[in-house]
């Protein structure tokens, strides 16, 4: 290193300031230390790359001032951009393949070509994978998006009541509905399958959405409960002085500033549910397959040809995937929020 | 106090939540454990009442005390591996590079697929070639012709060996020892094949953990390692005394989501390799739906999913009570 005899900082001195946060305990309190909403964390990292022309100046003359110069930085970038792209390659190399074989004409799909390209690239695979599996594609939308809707709804409600009209023990009610979001849902499937056979819904897509909407509770209620925490109850008390009531409240406060609350709930939602196995295999019977198990059932049968197989599974993955390439900001915020609690 | 009509509003709109949720969640708990301890073992539902026998049933059984120990493999490799790969990723992506939004999302896209299209598609990348199938000579495809590798020797997921600490080796008599001999049992080593499952599961999920990191980085006030750096720290000294303390709850918020999701893994399973060889890529969630909804052994089921709730809940509850003593500090 070129700088000289670097005076050792005696730990007591590195230790203070970075203790006081790490007492608070989960990222939440780092965040609230720092003035920070959670939800607000990754718009700040949007706005960066929006702005990215100035960042990147700035990078460039704090690296070339502070940090280190010449050849040597040089190189550390150069490993850095290595070992990105290395994993970079690492998290295509599925999506090479499916787009490679889906595209393969039927004739052409040899297990030791797995890798190379057939030019011209032939539709054989998805007019196969779309005949078989359409309906069930169909089947997919049906339950997704009411689905996404019902929960997107309840959970503002609920998450209105749980931040802005506390009573008690709600905050110990809150972490017994939470508790609901992290069970196996083998724990409850048996009866939930006798409740559903009862009840006239077993195999049917009403019945799928139900249990969705229901079991999508916890988390639709964390995230719109932590992101009604941060608007001002200040403001909710002085529409109570002007004669407000619990509706008028949520109406005209609310709602109006709920819009990005709605998005991050409902992508999360279509996400789980489109992508959801076990609730669809154990609750839903042929007719009625979404697409997860139509998949499954496709691949699984060893008649099916892997152009077909690899068409299908991209087929299952578009939605979602559009979903994340559009909105993908909105996407990570569910992330974020749905793995913070308080 | 007069309660006011608003507060009577409030508790009437959240009360079916709440409702459902105490009938869906804890009432069918309940209804599981009931499950367990009767006998129901055909389609039709039988609540002859038989104890523990279930329980012991299912603990007897060689197929589920192997589920349980893939599924402590499983989670050692998954939460490790996605850690690691997590937290090198958002620092790498936190050094001002080129074109971060578009590496950001190219780590995070596979959390928007179904595990069950992760499943397909790393099967078939992963299928070592004609030998696994009695076919000689082998003809290597997916990973193994990429990098050359023989089909006959890496075998991925149709591999049925079992990796444990033989007694010829050193760690063999160390672990004999201090008394922890029962480890070298050639049940308890690693599955081989569920290494290929850990692989598809840190594909999809190491991206998640990349965004918990990256936010715990950003998170961490500037002039903090400023002043540090004007104090002639290093940065790995940086890193190992302000960065890393500070990432430690981020870590083990990560820990306990990973930890929950490799207790409860099933699609992927289902997808990618089934039970696999010998139960080699078996676990307790597959154990669970194949005893009561394939074989209508519904009692047994029960039990094991019982079983697998204990399991998650050792690690949940406490993450639970903790954050929840957080929020009232703060």
């Amino acid at each position: 290193m070129s700088r000289k005899t670097p005076p050792e900082p005696p730990d007591a001195a590195v230790q203070p300031t970075a203790e006081p946060p790490v007492r608070g305990g989960a990222l939440a309190d780092v965040l609230a230390a720092r003035k920070i909403d959670p939800l607000d964390i990754v718009v700040v990292v949007d706005e960066e790359e929006e702005e990215k022309p100035r960042t990147r100046v700035r990078s460039d003359k704090g690296s070339r001032g502070a940090h280190s110069r010449g050849p040597r930085a040089r190189i550390t970038r150069f490993f850095l951009y290595s070992i990105l792209f290395v994993f970079a390659l690492w998290y295509l190399t599925p999506v090479y393949v499916l787009l490679v074989t889906s595209l393969k004409p039927t004739n052409q799909v040899f297990l030791n070509q797995m890798w190379v390209p057939v030019w011209p690239p032939s539709l054989d695979g998805f007019s196969a994978a779309w005949t078989a599996l359409a309906p069930n594609f169909l089947n997919s939308l049906k339950l997704a998006i009411p689905a996404a809707i019902i929960s997107s709804m309840l959970g503002s409600i609920n998450g209105y009541v749980l931040a802005k009209w506390k009573f008690r023990g709600a905050d110990t009610l809150f972490t017994l509905i939470l508790f609901g979001m992290f069970i196996p849902y083998q724990a409850i499937l048996i009866p939930l399958v006798q409740v559903m056979s009862n009840v006239g819904l077993y195999g049917s897509i009403q019945g799928l959405i139900l249990v969705h909407v229901i079991y999508g509770i916890p988390i639709t209620t964390l995230i719109f409960r932590n992101y009604y925490a941060a608007i001002p109850t200040e403001l909710l008390e002085a529409a109570k002085v002007d004669g407000a009531g619990f509706f008028r409240i949520y109406r005209s406060i609310l709602l109006p500033l709920s819009a990005t609350g709605f998005v991050v709930v409902l992508i999360w939602q279509f996400n789980s549910v489109w992508n959801d196995f076990l609730f669809a295999a154990t609750l839903t019977t042929q007719p009625n397959w979404p697409m997860t198990v139509a998949l499954n059932n496709l691949a699984g049968s060893f008649s099916v040809a892997w152009n077909v197989q690899m068409a299908g599974a991209l087929l299952a993955a578009m939605p979602t995937l559009l979903v994340f390439i559009i909105l993908g900001r909105y996407f990570v915020r569910g992330l974020l929020a749905g793995s913070l609690k308080g | 106090m007069r309660i006011s009509r608003d507060r009577v509003t409030s508790l009437v709109v959240i009360a079916p939540s709440v409702l459902a949720v105490a009938i869906f969640v804890y009432g069918l708990i309940f209804w599981t454990g009931y499950i367990s301890t009767v006998k129901w073992d055909t389609l039709r539902p039988d609540y002859t009442g038989v104890g523990i026998a279930n329980y012991q049933s299912i603990f007897g059984q060689n197929r589920f005390l192997m589920d349980i120990r893939n599924t402590v493999v499983f989670t050692l490799f998954f939460i490790t591996a996605s850690l690691t790969i997590g937290l090198l990723l958002a620092n790498l992506v936190d050094r001002q590079i080129r074109g971060e939004g578009l590496f950001r999302n190219l780590f995070v896209f596979p959390m928007a697929i179904s595990f069950i299209v992760t499943g397909v598609v790393w099967k078939w990348i992963l299928s070592p070639g004609q030998a696994a199938f009695g076919t000689s000579p082998a003809t290597p495809q997916g990973i193994n012709q990429l990098f050359g590798l023989d089909p006959a020797t890496n075998r991925w997921f149709t591999d049925p060996h079992i990796d444990y600490i033989s007694p010829g080796s050193p760690a063999y008599g160390i672990l004999h020892d201090i008394g922890l001999g029962f480890i070298t049992s050639p049940n308890i080593g690693i599955p081989v094949a569920l290494l290929s499952l850990v692989l598809a599961a840190v594909w999809q999920m190491s991206g998640f953990v990349m965004v918990l990191y990256l936010a715990g980085l950003r998170a961490i006030p500037e002039e903090l390692k400023e002043a540090a750096r004007v104090d002639g720290c290093t940065e790995w000294r940086i890193f190992r005394h302000i960065v890393f303390p500070l990432l430690l709850p981020v870590t083990l918020s990560a820990m306990i989501i990973l930890g929950h999701i490799s207790l409860k893994i099933y699609d992927l399973a289902v997808a990618m390799t089934g039970s696999g060889p010998g139960f080699a890529t078996d676990t307790p969630a597959l154990f669970m739906w194949q005893t009561a909804f394939r074989d209508d052994h519904f009692g047994r089921g029960a039990a094991a999913a019982i079983v697998m709730l204990a399991l998650v809940a050792v690690v949940v509850v406490p993450y639970l009570v903790w954050t929840r003593r957080q929020e009232v500090e703060s």
